[in-house]
């Protein structure tokens, strides 16, 4: 069998990515291309993305994006071995263009097409970086769209979920802080810039689902949210100028702190010794520090792929049906749906 | 010359082979479900079984017609991304038609003909023809404001919506996909008519979050 090329194509939120890698006879995965085309500037004025934009931004992307990952790796489609795209979870609209697109190419090209998990690609993804992963890890995965903890054990073939947020995503209530401050969309980069300038002991945010009754490995950013809005709006109404670097240092680091804490908890309770974070938050500086200094204190192994690879992106579809195909699953059905609600645990759709 | 013609612009999944000899389409399969909610699902399978059942594979065909629309937008877009697709994995052009066009040369009236399909919320997209040469449009409007004063008759799946007597067919069809096609020039791109605007707000002023 020797090596064989993989292409992933991702399309579940506002990133059109087009990847492919290279999978050896012993399992690992290397990267050979990760083309990534964005709307986001296009959902900005709206202050989140906006469905109807991102599919239409997905229909005009994907061919010249398929042809930018090809360039870049000097393949051409009849090299491919496998065709792997996001069936799930994400924008209904949005996934159904990459799903249509994949089943196209696989049919044409006559190769296997599998239909994968998004949150597995994010996890999968760190093997592009980091070679193999241990037998049982545990994932933290943040973006504007997810906030979960996943228990993987075999990155191809089992991921449950331990914990997720009970409200909203970690990177929502980044963009809903900054629309509070009036920092610019998304509101991860300008917060985490503005933080660096600030005092994370300022003001006390409170740390949601933290209390002794509280669910182990669930999230709640909602009140977080709620109480940067209040606390923002009160010295405003007494005509005091808001410290924007302290109150930003402050929300980043409620978020971080809850995070990681329950991301190390996760990790101890379930009896593993690698912790993987990925996702659009995960370039946060704050969230990865103090994710260091805490695995470091708690005798686990951090990961974290680069910044690229943490937001959406094709490479990481390629990384899981590269893992799929090794595990030897089934391709999926011609007929396949795109799942907005995909379960985590199912990997490749059957 | 061999054709594949993709239409996902109205309830009907469309696909259908079609062969071009002296110019005049003849069509070797097609398939046609009419299901709104399953153009994703229905469009490849539909496709591999015309081939079969024309004993064709992809490396016959020398062309693709996709139909662009009008039409409601997240159907329309599975007929679009999968022309695009296979162009590319096949090495052949992809030409776009007007779904309404397509309708219209289906139709083979001689003079004036309207064609209006379900643009959903109680509207129509709507064209005027003369012959198979459209005249005006595509619009969207609500079925009674089309005017159809000088039309004797309408094709599409609104005809009769519009007040005008039923010729042709409701959806664009395989043979009036090609028939309505300019192969034999370079493509033109493939962009999708959607006649409307994304439905998104920006955002207002801030609720207060204090209680008095
Ligand atoms: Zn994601």
């Amino acid at each position: 069998m020797s090596e064989r090329i993989v292409l992933g194509i991702e399309s579940s939120c506002d990133e059109t990515g087009v990847g492919l890698v290279r999978l050896s006879d012993d399992g690992r995965v290397e990267l050979l291309a990760d083309a990534v085309a964005s709307s986001v500037d296009e959902h900005a004025r709206f202050g989140g993305v906006v469905p109807e934009i991102a599919s239409r931004a997905h229909l005009t992307a994907m061919g010249p994006t398929m042809r930018r990952a090809l360039e870049d790796s000097g393949l051409a489609l009849s090299d491919v071995d496998a065709i792997a795209v996001t069936a799930g979870p994400g924008l209904a609209g949005a996934l159904m263009v990459g799903v249509a697109s994949a089943k196209a190419y696989a049919t044409a090209l006559n190769v296997p097409l599998f239909g994968v998990n998004h949150l597995g690609g994010h996890v999968a993804v760190d093997t592009l970086e980091h070679g193999p992963l241990p037998e049982r890890c545990l994932a933290l995965l943040v973006s504007g769209g997810h906030s979960q903890l996943l228990l993987v054990e075999g990155v191809g073939e089992k991921i449950t979920e331990v914990g997720t947020t009970i409200d909203d995503a970690a990177g929502e209530a980044y963009d809903k802080v900054a629309r509070i401050l009036d920092l610019p969309y998304p509101g991860g980069p300008p917060i985490d810039q503005q933080a660096k300038l600030g005092d994370p002991k300022a003001i006390a945010f409170p740390r949601g689902l933290t209390g002794p009754r509280d669910a182990r490995h669930d999230f709640s950013f909602s009140g977080l949210k709620t109480a940067v809005a209040r606390w923002v709006e009160t010295e405003r109404r007494e005509g005091r100028e808001i410290p924007v670097p302290d109150v930003c240092a402050s929300f980043q680091e409620a978020v971080a702190d809850v995070l990681t804490m329950k991301a190390v908890r996760a990790a101890q309770d379930h009896d593993v010794d690698t912790l993987v974070i990925s996702g659009g938050v995960a370039a946060n500086s704050r969230l990865s520090g103090l994710a260091r200094e805490r695995c470091a204190a708690a005798g686990i192994e951090l990961r974290v792929p680069r910044p690229r690879l943490c937001t959406d992106n094709g490479a990481m579809i390629a990384a899981l049906g590269a893992h799929v195909l090794h595990s030897g699953a089934k391709p999926s059905p011609l007929d396949m749906p795109a799942n907005p609600g995909l379960p985590v645990d199912t990997i490749v759709v059957q | 010359m061999l054709v594949i013609a993709l239409d996902t612009s109205t309830p009907a999944v469309t696909a259908g082979l079609v062969a071009l000899d002296d110019g005049l389409p003849r069509v070797l399969a097609e398939r046609v479900t009419i299901n709104p909610r399953a153009h994703g699902e229905l469009l490849m399978p539909q496709l591999v079984d015309v081939l079969q059942e024309a004993g064709r594979g992809f490396t016959d065909v020398d062309a693709i017609v996709a139909g662009i629309g009008p039409g409601p937008f997240t159907g329309l877009r599975v007929g679009l991304a999968t022309a695009t697709a296979l162009g590319q994995a096949c090495d052949v052009p992809v030409h776009p038609v007007c779904g309404l066009d397509a309708i219209a040369a289906a139709a083979e009236v001689t003079g004036p003909l309207l064609v209006a399909t379900d643009a959903r919320r109680k509207e129509t997209y709507w064209a005027a023809y003369d012959g198979a040469t459209r005249v005006d449009g595509p619009h969207v409007a609500k079925p009674a404001d089309v005017p159809t004063e000088g039309y004797p008759v309408a094709a599409g799946e609104l005809a009769e919506a519009v007040g005008l007597p039923a010729v042709g067919p409701k959806y664009p069809t395989p043979a009036g996909l090609v028939a309505a096609a300019t192969l034999d020039a370079d493509p033109e791109p493939l962009v999708p008519m959607y006649l409307r605007r994304p439905d998104a707000q920006e955002p207002g002023e801030r609720k207060s979050v204090l209680t008095r």
